[in-house]
Formats: C-alpha cells, structure tokens, sequence
C-alpha cells in the first residue's frame, strides 16, 4: 500500500539527514554526516523501489493525496501533496538510485575536503528537493521543488567559494534559471487564470477547456491560449534543462565538485523540465505550435552543443557538453509527442552520464585533480575499473545496439523520424548528424583519456593553455607518483551504475515504450502513435531489435563518428592538429561557444548594471532629488545650517519641529472651522 | 480572564510607560536599563498571545474595542481596535522591538539608555497606528511616530545624519499634513472621526479624488512610493542598525496599511479611477528602483532600494484587485491579491530586519557600508554567511521562505488581470535575485577581501537570537502561509465588499 506516511518518508528522509549533517556538522563529525546522509537517502530509494514495484508490477492505483493546505482563499487553493504514478515513480527511482550512488562516492572524492559534512547536507538537500518537484501534485508545490533544487545547485556550483570562477558560476547559474523561472511563473499564472485550479487533477481535466480560448496581447493580435501557456512553461523548461538559449550556464556549473555535477547538472535537476513537459502532456498535446518550437528548439540544442563538445579539452566540459546535447534529443522527443521515448531517455541516460561523470571524476581524482585531457592517456593500465566502466557509458552514450542508450536514443529517432509537424524534419537531420558528433566527441574523450600515450607527469605541454582546467584542485601539487585505481567507495558507484547502463535498456524499453505503462500520466491526443513506426521492428523483442539496429543508419553513422575518432585520436594524432588549423574559423567559433557568453556579458550583465547607474544617477539623483525636490532639497539644506549655526543640541530640533507641526494642526483646524 | 483585560492599550501604555521607566533608570546603571527595557518589550509581545488566541478570525468586525470620548467638542474618541489586517503588524511590531533591543545590546554606548527608551516609545506609537479606530487618535500615532524614529537616527546615527533626519522628517510630515486636511474636512462632513463612519460616508468622485490624493501624499511617502522614495535610502544608510531595523520592518508598512485602512475604503470610487496610475507607480517601484538597487556600492543603500522594490508589490496588490473585482467579476483573485499585499509586508518587514541586522553584524565590526571594503566573510564568519545567504534568498523570493508567498499570490492574481502587468512585476525573479545574490557574492563569497575581514570574529549569542529568530519567522511563513492568511480572509473580504460599492449618492 502507497500511504501518505510512506510518502512522507521517502522525501523526507533525506531532509533529516541534511538538517543533521548541516547544522549539527561539526557535532557529528564527518563519519557521523555520511553515514546519516547515506541511510537518509537509502531509505528513501528503498521505498521508492518498493513504490516503483507496486506501481509497474502489483498494478497499484494511482495515488494522489494532499498532506497540507498551504493557502485557501475562496476558491483558490495551494496545497503541498504527493501524486504518484508510473511517471512520478520511474522518476523517483532515478533520483533516489543516482542520488545515493553520488552519496556514496562522495566519501572517497570529498575526504579531503574541509566542507565535507557541508556537502554531504547539500546533496541530501537536493534529494529532498527534486522529490518534492517529481511527486508533487500541484504547480505551486511544483514551483518549490524547481526553485529549491536552483537554489542547492547554485550553492553547489558555489562550494568552493574562495574561487572567483565558481562564485561567478553560481550567480550566472541562478539568474539564467531565473530568466527561466520568470516564464515559468506567468505560465503557471495563466493556468490559474484560465482554468480556476494549481491542482494537476483538475487542471488537466478541464485542460480542453482552453482549445478555441484566445489571448489578445495588443489590437488585433490574437494568441491562442494553450500555446501562450505551453511556451511560457516551456521557457522554465529552457531554463532547468539548458536548452538553447538559455544553455549557457550549464558549462560553468563544472565549476562546482564532480559529484554534484553528475546528479544534479546530469542526471536529475537538469532534466526536470523534460519531466515537467512530460507531465503537463494533457496541456502540450492541445498546442502544435508549441509543441513545433519544442521540437526546433530542442534539435539546435542537440546538434550544436555537440559540436562544441568536440573541441573542449577539460574531460568534465566534454561530458557537460554531451550533456546539453542528450537534453536537446529528449526535449526533441517531447516536441514530436514522444513522451514516454523522453522520459526513458532521461532515465537511461541518468545512469550512463551519472556514470560518465563519475568516472570522469575519478580520473581527476586519479590525475591528483588535473581536468586536461592534453595532460592524460594511457591511464588504462592504472585504473582497469574506471577504464572498463567509462567504455561501457560511452558505449552507451554513443547508442550501441544493445546498451540502454540504444534503445532510448533509437526512439526518439523514430519517432522524430514518424513526426509530421514543422520542424520534424530538420530536427530529424539534426539528430542524425548529431549521433556521429556524439559518437566522435566520446571516443575522442575516452581515447585521450585511456588510451595512447601517456601524457603527464612532464610540463611541456601547453599547460595553462586552456582557462577551465584544473579547477577541481584541492589545494595539493601535481607530484611525480604514478595515478593509480580509486578507493572502492569510488569505483563501487562506477560499477553500480555500469550495469543499468547497460541493461536497463534491454529490459524496459518494451514495457515503458509499448506497453500501457505510464497509463493516464501520459496523456496523447486522439489517434496520435508515435513510436508506431518502431514497434513494427520491436515486435521480435529487444535482441532482435539490437540486432535489427545494425542495418539502420543511426548506428552506422554513430560507428562512423567512432571510428572516425578511432583513427585520429589512436592512429594518427597530427591529423587532429591538422583539421584544426585548416578549419580554423570554424574551431575558434566553437571555442568561443558561438559567443553566447560574451554576448549576454556585455549586453545583459553590464547592460543592467549600466541602466541601473544612468536611473539612479539621473532618474534618482538628478531629475527627483535635483529638480523635482530642489524646492525642499534647499530648503532641507538651509534648515540644516540654520539649526546648525544657533545649537547643535538635538533636543532643539525636535522641538522646533514640533512647534512647527503644532502651528500646522492648528492652522489648519482655524482656516477650515 | 486575560482576555478582558485592555490588551490593545497594553500593547500602546505598557511599552510607553516602560520607556520613561528605562529613562529614569538613566545611563548610571545602563545594564539595569537594558534589562528592564527587554523585559517591557518581552512583556508587550507575551500580551500578543492572548491578543491572537482570542481573536475572532471568522469576522471582519473589529475585535478588543476599547472606545471613550476624549475631546467631545471634536468627537475625538480614544477609540482601539483590531481586525484581520491589524493584527499581524501588532504582532509583527512586538517581535521586531524585541529584537531591536537584543541587537543594541552592547552596540550601543552613547546613553543606551534613551535609545532604548525611543525603541519602546517607538513600538508603543506604531501599535498605537495599527489599534487606533479613531482618524485623529491615528494621525497622532502616525506622526507621534516621527519623533522616536528622528531622535533615534539623528543622535545616534552616521555622520550625514542631520541631513537625512530632516529630509526623512520634512518628507513624511509634509505628506501627513495633507492627510489631516482630508480628516478635516470629513470631520466637517459627517461631525464624526470614527474610521467605520467615515467608511460608510456617501461622497462624490470630485471629493473622493480630492481626499484619495491627499491620502496618497501621505501613505506614498511612507511606503515609500517612486517618486516620493529618495528620502528612505539616506535615512537607512544614516540610521544605526535598530533604527534601520525597525524603519524598514514596520514604519513603510504603516503606509500600506494607510492605504488599506484610509484610501480604499474611505475613497473607494477615485481608488478604481485611479488603480491605473497606482499599478504604473508600483510596477515603476518594482523594476526602476530594481536596477536603481543594482547599481549600489553601499550595502544599506542597496537593501533600501530593495525594500522600495519590495514594496511596489503591496501597492500593486492592493489596487490590481479593483481591476479583478470590478472589471473581471473575479472576488478570489482580488483577494489572492490583497492577502498577498498583506503577506508582502508582513514578510518583508521580517526580511529586512534580518538583512539590515546583518549589515549591522559587518557593520559593527568593520565599520564601513561599502561593498568594496568586504569580500569573504564567509571564511571568517561562516554563521553570518550562511543567515546572509538564507535572507538573501528570501529577498529574491524563494519558495519556502516568506517573501515568496507574497509575490506569489501577487503575481497570480495579476496575471488574471493583466499579462502585461504581471510579466513586468515577475521582473523582480530576475531583477531581485540580480542585484541580492551579486550583493551576496561581493561581500559574503570569495576569498578574504582584506585584513579587517580576517580578523572578523564570529557572532555572539546575541546576534544569533536575532538572526535566528528571524529565519524561523521567515521559514515559518514561507513552509505554512495558511494560518496568516487565514487570520486575515475575513478582513480582506470585507475590504474587497467596501470598495465594491460606490459611495458616490445614486451612483
């Protein structure tokens, strides 16, 4: 049985051990901060498995329970409550697995970290955080868990605050979601307006209200409602989950340790906006239009943060990058209706990135925190874990027929491929070349890494070319020791996760895709299949379709880009330098990250603080206090010296002012008697 | 039983007594002074207990009323009372003193004893504001209330503080003075000062205008409203820490509620002629003096800004809801709106309390404002960091602290009536946070500025009551708004019925 008390543990649980462990730190030492941290989240994951097995396999009912009224007046109604159902319970399971998976490798990667229970009590925050968002039943409670795991991710990013780049990080970090928010907010705003509910229930079912309702923003301007609400939500969207153009923080939250870089800026808080439009699929399904820009928005997104990810050299920007671009292909998924290919994507690739990140992480931990790749190779003799462990996620990030990124990866193509709205082609070409970029930037990570020569040790190697390498630093010299294995507290997490990365694919992708798993969570307008075109092929079952894969394009092109990378980066590395210097325009765009940062730096950064100076010089100082209150301003200032010059006790002026009001009061009475 | 007693002119005499009690005490046996002064403030805010527990939140009628005639030949009535909307800031006034009086503690050296006395007189007068039911008995709290605040920032404050002291004073009188003709000349009218009778008083649109603007001048300044604003950064900047403390937390607050208690139901008619020009105003306040904030140096100069940005959400509350009720038929979202006015205030004052307290902290030991002399402090005092990061947060409205709610419910109701309206007014999710969390990263974040910051020594008991005390009024409100809101729905909706019906003869 679901109950609310069993609810209640599950995100709880989590906030308990971050209280413990953030105030009370120094009291229960940092064995004490882990271990309650850890139980916290374990318990939570149990029972999140536990509901997850209720739900997909005992056929549990949906639950949907309100705990607490948050504000009632008249009709509007807040509540804080829980809805769980198959989509609400997969996404639980990610978060609570990847979450303690993190928690535990956090042992070996903070030990010699002065903040360690700090950090313990900030990753358990979070937990707590994304929970309330994944289970919440209602947008207001929605609102709190999005802007709660904001609010933990910039103090992560921020962690190490002497540093100048993480703190610049964070902020940049929290006011691009903000941007996000700010359309988040007027969405959730026009939901109430419209539709009289915060409650998910009865806002979607009288979600068809809306289609016909239309906006008039100004004249004759007619807007249809349904798409004004599913694009301003989707601005929030934009925001969590870095699509372009409000990608740009994502690449600078690395900033903050590699463990929180692969549960929240990874696995889970940067895919919430694939789960909130996956959850307002009753509200999406009522708008092409939006569902068209989602669609075109997320294919940029795919394709060309790929292409970036090609040129990075700190092994954590790499993975970032990969990042913002497996974001781009399940927002793409939403956009072609897909949602159950969306949400089994972000679940796939919550455990190959989580994976890839941590193993990146131990590759830093190995390279006693050095981040260049130009300064790594040949570590597979001396980490065999990490090494086997980061070819099965790239594997799986590349979509080798098989693995759980295949299965994921294949689906959004079909069903982009299936689609007939605007923008599905493009999108779909997008994808396509997106699956080499994919493939080529992850053999080119993985060789640089593992393979080849080694590379440290010896500094002539344009050290301190790149301006984002070495951030991780803790404070301890590069020495002449050999890198060798981590502790097992690290590899332990890289194993855990190594298998779903693999396997969970082969498993779930025939229930999750065609069966009727997600039930009423997904809702999909009238005779609308997309991922028809794929269960032709997946009617024989996940080997065949495996199989099946390697006649298709995508794994060609995406072998194509591997052996691409292959024989560059293992065979004929001056080629590399080659390309570079004869595609050279094109190289420095991509370094410059097509010049978003700058752009909004000088535009929006400056820009505001700018305009604050001219309103406040001007406006404030000049045109108000100046000119509108230069009568009394002189007056104020010959009163001053006046008062001045006969006494400078201050008991004179109280008492002159009270003459002055007296003399006021009575006047007045004496005129109007 | 304790209900019978008089509690509201408890609220108002106790504090008022204790006050010439701490100055008689005098500054020989200052500790003995502080002693009693706290305990006059703990036992104004216990008599809030009986106050809240004994109200009545299912009605709008006023509650605890204590009425005597006091100058017949003007029907001048020493009139007390409390609804919905009054309660909250009595309660929010008694809190706040208390802790004003914790944070003076041994900050202050210059004859404690007066200051803290000014802080009780001070406290006294502005329950005095929020009980009194008689218009003349109201204007004597209001500008009564001048005096301490006067005292208190021009003996104890910066170097500047004789300029800004007179600025503040000639700012907020000249704008009351306005404000008494408008009684006077209702007085003349009706022959009665009572609020309620002068809430019922049929009046024209000439007269109702001439009085909304002469109640304007007043309550905008207060509030203070842009244009009439730029006295409040220089008082604040000035003012020492309570004095900053108890300006921002419940003296701007009087405004709104002159504007609940006075515009909207006295004026009801001009109010919804001139809601528009109250809605440009605010959302002026709101995104203007939004970046106005961004381009502080000083730290007290920029929370000032901030608490005028904060407050064009309660005057944009107030009068979006005349659009909700009259033009869109939508009495919910009217009173989403003023709930989220009052909750606005209420919140904001527990905020800035915290936030200047925090500048007090830095202050007191470093002794500068500007941003530029810190950097670090987190690595020397990781306690202020953290609350500085916590009110910080709540500044820029994060849900699950108090100044979500208000901007919330704002935001909600105003997208009900205007998109336009509340895309500018959701600005300050952006603005807000821009110019809290870049002030956080400059002073709090970094490595350590420069010396006087490494030598910063963490906070004391003291400091750790208030500032703790003020995160859990700020989480409280902002994990459970219901029991506030609850308080005041009755109120509100007896508001939104008043302004509902015009006052204008056969109109």
């Amino acid at each position: 049985m679901i109950t609310e008390s069993l609810l209640l543990t599950i995100a709880l649980a989590p906030l308990v051990g971050a209280i413990i462990a953030g105030l009370f730190g120094r009291q229960v030492g940092r064995a004490g901060a882990h271990t309650v941290t850890i139980l916290g989240v374990a318990v939570s994951t149990a029972l999140s498995l536990y509901v997850l097995k209720l739900i997909a396999l005992d056929g549990h009912p949906d639950v949907n329970l309100s705990v607490y009224t948050w504000f009632e007046i008249g009709s509007i109604k807040a509540e804080v409550g829980f809805l769980v159902d198959p989509l609400t319970a997969v996404m639980m399971s990610v978060v609570t697995s990847v979450s303690l998976m993190v928690h535990i490798y956090t042992i070996g990667y903070m030990h010699e970290d002065p903040g360690y229970q700090r950090f313990f009590a900030y990753i358990s925050l979070f937990t707590f955080s994304m929970l309330m968002l994944v289970m919440s039943n209602n947008f207001m409670q929605l609102f709190f868990g999005w802007e709660a795991v904001g609010l933990v991710s910039y103090l992560l990013i921020g962690f190490w605050y002497k540093r100048p780049t993480a703190i610049f990080a964070n902020l940049k970090a929290f006011l691009v979601n903000r941007v996000g928010d700010f359309g988040f907010l007027l969405g959730i705003g026009l939901v109430l307006a419209y539709l009289g509910s915060l409650d998910y229930a009865t806002v979607f079912q009288k979600a068809p209200e809306l289609v016909g309702q239309t906006f008039n923003p100004w004249g004759t301007v007619e807007w249809a409602v349904p798409t004004l609400i599913c694009l301003l939500l989707f601005v929030g969207a934009m925001g969590k989950s870095a699509q372009v153009p409000l990608h740009v923080w994502l690449p600078d939250s690395m900033e903050g340790p590699t463990p929180i870089s692969a549960l929240i800026h990874a696995a889970t808080m940067v895919t919430a906006g694939i789960f909130m439009v996956a959850r307002m699929s009753p509200l999406y399904e009522l708008s092409e239009v939006a569902l068209s820009t989602i669609l075109v928005i997320g294919s940029i997104t795919a394709l060309f943060m790929g292409f970036i990810g090609i040129v990075q050299n700190d092994i954590k920007r790499v993975v970032a990058y990969s990042t913002l671009s497996q974001l781009g292909y399940m927002t793409v998924a939403l956009g072609a209706s897909a949602y159950s290919a969306a949400i089994f994507h972000l679940m796939t690739h919550a455990f190959f990135k989580a994976l890839l990140f941590l193993g990146a992480g131990s590759v830093i931990i190995a390279m006693h925190h050095e981040q260049d790749l130009r300064r790594m190779g040949g570590l597979r003799k001396y980490m065999p874990i990490t090494f086997a462990t980061a070819w099965i996620g790239t594997l799986a990030l590349m979509g080798f027929p098989g693995t759980s990124g295949f299965y994921s990866k294949d689906a959004i193509l079909y069903a982009v491929g299936a689609a007939d709205r605007p923008g599905a082609t493009f999108a779909y070409v997008c994808l396509m070349i997106g699956v080499a970029v994919t493939a080529f930037y992850s053999f080119r990570m993985l060789y640089l890494a593992f393979h080849g020569q080694e590379r440290f040790g010896h500094d002539d190697h344009g050290h301190g070319h790149d301006d984002h390498h070495g951030h991780d630093d803790h404070g301890h010299g590069h020495g002449d020791h050999k890198p060798h294995e981590t502790p097992w507290v690290v590899t332990l997490p890289l194993i855990l996760l190594a298998i779903p990365s693999l396997a969970i694919g082969y498993f779930t992708a025939g229930p999750l895709l065609f069966g009727d798993f997600f039930g009423s969570a997904i809702h999909l307008a009238e005779g609308r299949e997309p991922l028809a075109a794929m269960a032709e092929h997946f009617g024989h079952g996940p080997l065949a379709f495996a199989l099946h894969g390697f006649v298709t394009a995508p794994v060609w092109l995406a072998l194509a880009g591997a052996g691409l990378a292959t024989y560059i980066y293992l065979f004929n590395p001056a080629l590399a330098d080659k390309a570079k210097s004869a595609l050279a325009p094109i190289h420095r765009l991509l370094e410059r990250k097509y010049g978003f940062d700058e752009l909004y730096q000088a535009v929006f950064a400056k820009g505001s603080v700018l305009l604050g100076r001219v309103f406040w010089r001007a406006g404030d100082q000049t045109v108000i206090d100046g000119l509108m209150v230069n009568g009394s301003a002189a007056l104020v200032d010959r009163f001053a010296h006046a008062v001045r010059r006969l006494q400078s006790g201050f008991l004179y002026h109280y008492a002159f002012m009270m003459i002055l009001g007296l003399i006021v009061i009575v006047g007045a009475f004496a005129l109007l008697k | 039983m304790l209900a019978d007693w008089p509690l509201l002119s408890l609220l108002i005499w106790l504090p008022l007594g204790g006050a010439v009690a701490v100055l008689v005490a005098g500054d020989r046996n200052a500790t003995a002074a502080k002693w009693l002064a706290l305990l006059v403030a703990l036992a104004t805010l216990a008599l809030c207990i009986p106050l809240w527990a004994n109200f009545d939140s299912t009605t709008a009628a006023m509650q605890f009323v204590e009425r005597v005639p006091w100058v017949p030949s003007f029907a001048i009535e020493y009139h007390l009372g409390i609804d919905g909307f009054s309660l909250p800031l009595i309660v929010l006034t008694c809190i706040v003193t208390v802790l004003v009086i914790i944070a003076g503690w041994e900050v202050i050296e210059y004859k404690p004893s007066q200051y803290l006395a000014a802080f009780l007189a001070l406290a006294a007068l502005m329950n005095g504001v929020f009980a009194a039911q008689d218009a003349i008995l109201f204007y004597l709290f209001f500008e009564g209330m001048l005096i301490p605040m006067f005292i208190i920032i021009g003996i104890w404050g910066g170097p500047r503080r004789v300029y800004a002291t007179l600025k503040f004073f000639l700012y907020t009188f000249l704008g009351s003075v306005f404000m008494l003709l408008g009684l006077v000349y209702l007085y003349l009218k009706g022959q009665s000062f009572a609020l309620a009778d002068l809430h019922s008083m049929s009046l024209n649109l000439t007269e109702q205008t001439w009085l909304f603007f002469a109640f304007l001048i007043a309550f905008a300044v207060k509030i203070p409203m842009w244009p009439v604003h730029t006295w409040l950064p220089d008082a604040h900047v000035e003012a020492p820490t309570g004095g900053s403390m108890v300006l921002a937390a419940v003296m701007l607050k009087v405004g709104g509620y002159g504007f609940i208690r006075f515009s909207m139901p006295i004026a009801p008619d001009a109010s919804a002629e001139y809601a528009w020009l109250m809605i440009l105003l605010s959302l002026i306040a709101v995104v203007y003096i939004a970046f106005v904030a961004l381009a502080q140096e000083d730290m007290k100069k920029l929370i000032a800004y901030s608490s005028i940005s904060h407050m064009g959400f309660v005057t944009l509350g107030l009068f979006i809801a005349f659009a909700l009720v009259l033009d869109k038929a939508s009495p919910d979202s009217a009173a989403l709106a003023v709930q989220g006015a009052m909750i606005q205030m209420i919140s904001h004052g527990f905020i800035s309390a915290a936030m200047f307290g925090a500048v007090g902290v830095l202050y007191d030991r470093v002794h500068s404002r500007q941003i530029a002399d810190y950097g670090g402090v987190m690595n020397t005092i990781p306690w202020i960091g953290a609350f500085a990061v916590l009110f910080a947060m709540a500044n820029s409205g994060l849900p699950g602290t108090s100044g979500f709610v208000g901007e919330f419910m704002v935001i909600l109701a105003a997208t009900k009536a205007s998109l336009g309206v509340a895309a500018l007014a959701a600005l300050t999710l952006i603005l807000g946070a821009a110019y809290t969390l870049w002030l956080v990263k400059r002073v709090i974040f970094g490595d350590v500025g420069n010396q006087h910051v490494a030598e910063l020594k963490d906070l004391n008991g003291r400091e750790w009551i208030v500032m703790s005390t003020l995160a859990v009024c700020v989480l409280a409100i902002g994990l459970w708004p219901d029991p506030l809101v609850q308080v005041m729905q009755a109120s509100v909706e007896a508001l939104l019925q008043q302004v509902q019906q015009s006052k204008i003869l056969g109109g």
